[in-house]
């Protein structure tokens, strides 16, 4: 177990330092020049600049230091506001999506797995074919139609009831958070919906099912503590993943609720041709998917213990 | 009575090869012609089928019935309803100013109430101008006037504030971005410089009007000096599915849009599904440590952030002046999506390679090419084929998403995704401006969904979605 996790961490460690390099790479390739602004720049300040930036540098030289900050977990200094560092940018604006992304899967993993289990027991029955074509219609639908159907939802709402129950846009309390979670939780619910579907409909046709209605146990008991348990396992190893899709789909909630997250502000960044924030707004999400996927495997060992993490190497 | 038969030498004529007795009744069905017979037996996937076809026809051929300039401008009917054709009065080009003075009427002595009295409307009220005219207050110092789209339910909501006016006025010309709906004037006369708390209000159905010189411009009438026609009505371009806040017809940029969306949607994922196919089928025919290798670098870019990279390398492609940006998105949607293609074919490639007939026809002397062409091939295509499917939606959503963000298609260029972007700033007072574009994409997305579902339930029993 210990030799696979560290395997695993040296191949996570490998694919990091590709994700830094096609970034930088991606980034030298950008037209444009960061240090253009509204402001005139005497060629003084201009060489102090491009020094404190060390774009001075030649090429290959500005690749190693960037190696050698991204290892210390140094990210610079933001382009566009130069008294701020890019670390403090992101623990500022991350925790912020974190929450919002966790509140997200959550609802997805919950919504998928019972509305999963619905269908698979009423098979057939008008129950299934709602809740899957309502699953049609979430994978269908992008996902700034939802956001901007979630806010005239809270906007209708407030006015309906006069009072305002949530707010429509910003952050801050839960009930800031609420809409945006679902939004950006319902494509991933719809996905997870289908996976638990077809795992339960599998679960239902196995030899432990069936010796479990023979023994006459009871239906509630066959299927919360034998079919439910046994469908749920898949379900949980695309959760890593769906971490994925979900951060990162966090632009479009946060753009269209006005949440200070950091999506919102890559966008920002990339606007403003700020290199530093670019660089390690993308190098930092890269890092985090991938340990989030290697920690997400080593649960699902622990998880399922037929699962032998040691074998399925590579 | 019996009767004996007696043979005669006809019945000794020797049968002939019984060749027919073990022949099979119903045609044969190749595996291409057995998926068409199931893909058309699937009511979902037929529908889809035909959603698909029209959603070609209309890109295809729609521009070509529907001769409308999806970026020409009409700043006389800006985010107009869906509509066919609406009726414009046509007005003279100078129209004189009509105006109410103090002097001009005659103040009414002894009235008690501050609120202006005998609100009314001048001549007609149209969206060029709407010019409404009251009674004067004695003893005001002024007017102050106001506009509201609503009712106002109170001195505190009169909507905006038009202007203020000395008392000597008694009229007032509004132009100020009329639309053609119900507009409430509120008038509040001023005591020294302060407002009354009571206010006279009046509803005023404003008229769609176009200028005569304007019409003749767009050739709606044939003569700009005939004056006969002011004061008729004339019927404007059709919308049937409304404008956009230029005024563009919608009905152009949806066909155009769908250009766009449906040209990245379509040529992108067969582009990449291409270099997946050569590249997995490389890796999985060579095996080995060349596989290994490949197959790590393709892990690799599996594992960057997908939009996040989408942006970066859309903007690090650069754009030059006067460009669409579909270049630049396409060439990051098949950087970055290439190798789950290629992942997926490699994994075929390898396990058809151990099937009993490639060895056969390896002892039977068959040559690489032959083996890949003849065997491997077709054996993918299926695979293939349904990933294509489901790769089209998501290049179509990626394209609106990026659209959407601002990071796609540049303007004037208009696709579904940038006009979603458009329309849901004006989503609260003219909803069909983001409705239709997203129906477009979501009836898309989901016509190619179920195609996907459908061939794969006709490709192979084995992987079929439920069941």
């Amino acid at each position: 177990m210990l030799v696979y996790i560290c395997k695993r961490l040296l191949s996570g460690i490998i694919t990091i330092w590709f994700i830094a390099t096609a970034t930088f790479i991606g980034m030298h390739m950008v037209p444009g020049d960061p240090l253009l602004n509204d402001k005139a720049v005497t060629p003084e300040i201009r060489a102090n600049l491009e020094r404190a930036y060390g774009l001075d540098k030649p090429v290959p030289v500005q690749y190693l230091i960037y190696l050698r900050n991204m290892a210390k977990g140094d990210f610079g200094i933001s382009f566009t506001q130069q008294n701020r560092r890019v670390n403090d940018i992101i623990a500022e604006h991350f925790p912020v999506s974190a929450t919002l992304g966790v509140l997200a899967l959550f609802f997805a993993a919950a919504g998928g797995i019972t509305w999963g289990a619905l269908t698979a027991l009423y098979r057939d029955q008008w129950p299934d074919f709602v809740i899957m074509f309502l699953v049609i219609v979430c994978v269908s639908v992008p996902s700034f139609v939802f956001a901007a159907l979630g806010q005239l939802a809270i906007l209708r709402t407030n006015e309906l009831l006069g009072i305002s129950l949530l707010p429509v846009a910003g952050w801050g309390t839960l009930g800031h958070m609420i809409v945006p979670a679902l939004v950006l939780g319902l494509g991933t619910m719809a996905y997870l919906t289908r996976l638990m579907r077809s795992s339960m409909l599998e679960v239902a046709d196995t030899d432990y099912i069936r010796t479990a209605k023979a023994k006459g146990l009871a239906p509630s008991r066959i299927f919360f503590r034998h079919q439910l348990r046994n469908a749920i396992l898949p379900v949980v190893t695309v959760l890593g993943p769906s971490i994925a899709a979900i951060t990162t789909g966090g632009f479009v909630v946060e753009l269209v609720f006005a949440i200070p997250g950091l999506g919102r502000y890559f966008v920002q960044a990339v606007q403003q041709l700020d290199y530093t924030v670019i660089m390690g707004t993308t190098v930092f999400y890269g890092a985090f998917l991938v340990l989030m996927v290697i920690a997400v495997d080593i649960v699902y060992g622990f998880i399922d213990p037929r699962i032998q993490v040691t074998k399925s190497v590579g | 009575m019996k009767t004996t038969y007696i043979p005669v030498a006809e019945d000794f004529q020797p049968l002939g090869e019984a060749v027919d007795a073990e022949r099979i009744d119903r045609p044969s069905l190749s595996y291409w012609q057995d998926v068409s017979r199931r893909l058309r037996s699937n009511t979902r996937a037929t529908i889809s089928l035909y959603m698909v076809v029209a959603l070609v026809l209309f890109t295809v051929a729609g521009p070509w019935l529907w001769r409308v300039d999806p970026a020409l401008q009409d700043l006389e009917q800006i985010s107009q309803a869906p509509n066919l054709g609406r009726f414009a009065l046509i007005i003279a080009d100078k129209e004189p100013l009509t105006e109410v003075t103090a002097r001009q009427i005659s103040q009414p002595a002894g009235s008690t109430s501050t609120a202006p009295q005998r609100l009314r409307v001048l001549g007609t009220a149209h969206s060029e101008g709407v010019t409404i005219a009251w009674d004067g207050v004695a003893g005001a110092s002024g007017y102050q006037l106001y506009r509201h789209e609503l009712e106002p339910s109170g001195i505190n909501d009169l909507g905006l504030p038009l202007d203020q006016l000395r008392a000597s006025k008694l009229s007032y010309q509004d132009r100020l971005g009329l639309e053609t709906r119900r507009y409430y004037y509120s008038v509040v006369a001023l005591f020294d410089g302060a407002e009354e708390d009571s206010f006279a209000s009046l509803p005023v159905d404003v008229e769609q009007a176009i200028r005569l010189s304007e019409a003749h411009f767009r050739g709606l009438v044939d003569d700009a000096s005939d004056s006969s026609l002011i004061g008729s009505k004339i019927r404007l371009e059709v919308h049937p599915f409304g404008t956009d806040y230029l005024g563009r017809d919608m009905l152009a940029r949806l066909m155009w849009g769908a250009r766009t969306s449906l040209f990245i949607g379509l040529v992108a994922p067969l582009l990449y599904v291409a270099i997946g196919l050569a590249y997995g089928g490389l890796a999985g025919y060579s095996g080995g440590r060349t596989d290994n290798l490949m197959m790590r670098f393709a892990d690799f870019v599996i594992a960057l952030p997908f939009l996040l990279f989408m942006i970066l390398f859309k903007i690090a492609f650069g754009l030059g002046p006067g460009e669409s940006g579909v270049g630049p998105m396409l060439l990051a949607l098949i950087l970055l999506s290439w190798p789950a293609t290629a992942r997926l074919v490699r994994g075929q490639v390898l396990q058809i390679r151990e099937e009993a007939y490639i060895a056969a026809a390896r002892l039977m002397g068959a040559s690489a090419p032959y083996l890949v062409a003849r065997h491997m091939l077709p054996n993918v295509m299926g695979v293939l084929l349904v990933s294509l499917t489901f790769a089209i939606p998501t290049a179509i959503f990626i394209e609106a998403f990026l659209s959407f963000i601002g990071m796609g298609v540049v303007p004037p260029t208009p696709s579904w995704g940038s006009m979603c972007n458009d329309g849901i700033r004006t989503m609260l007072s003219h909803p069909h401006e983001l409705i239709f574009p997203a129906v477009f994409i979501s009836m898309t997305v989901l016509a190619f969904n179920l195609l996907g579902d459908g061939l794969r339930d006709a490709m192979d029993a084995r992987m079929r979605s439920d069941s």
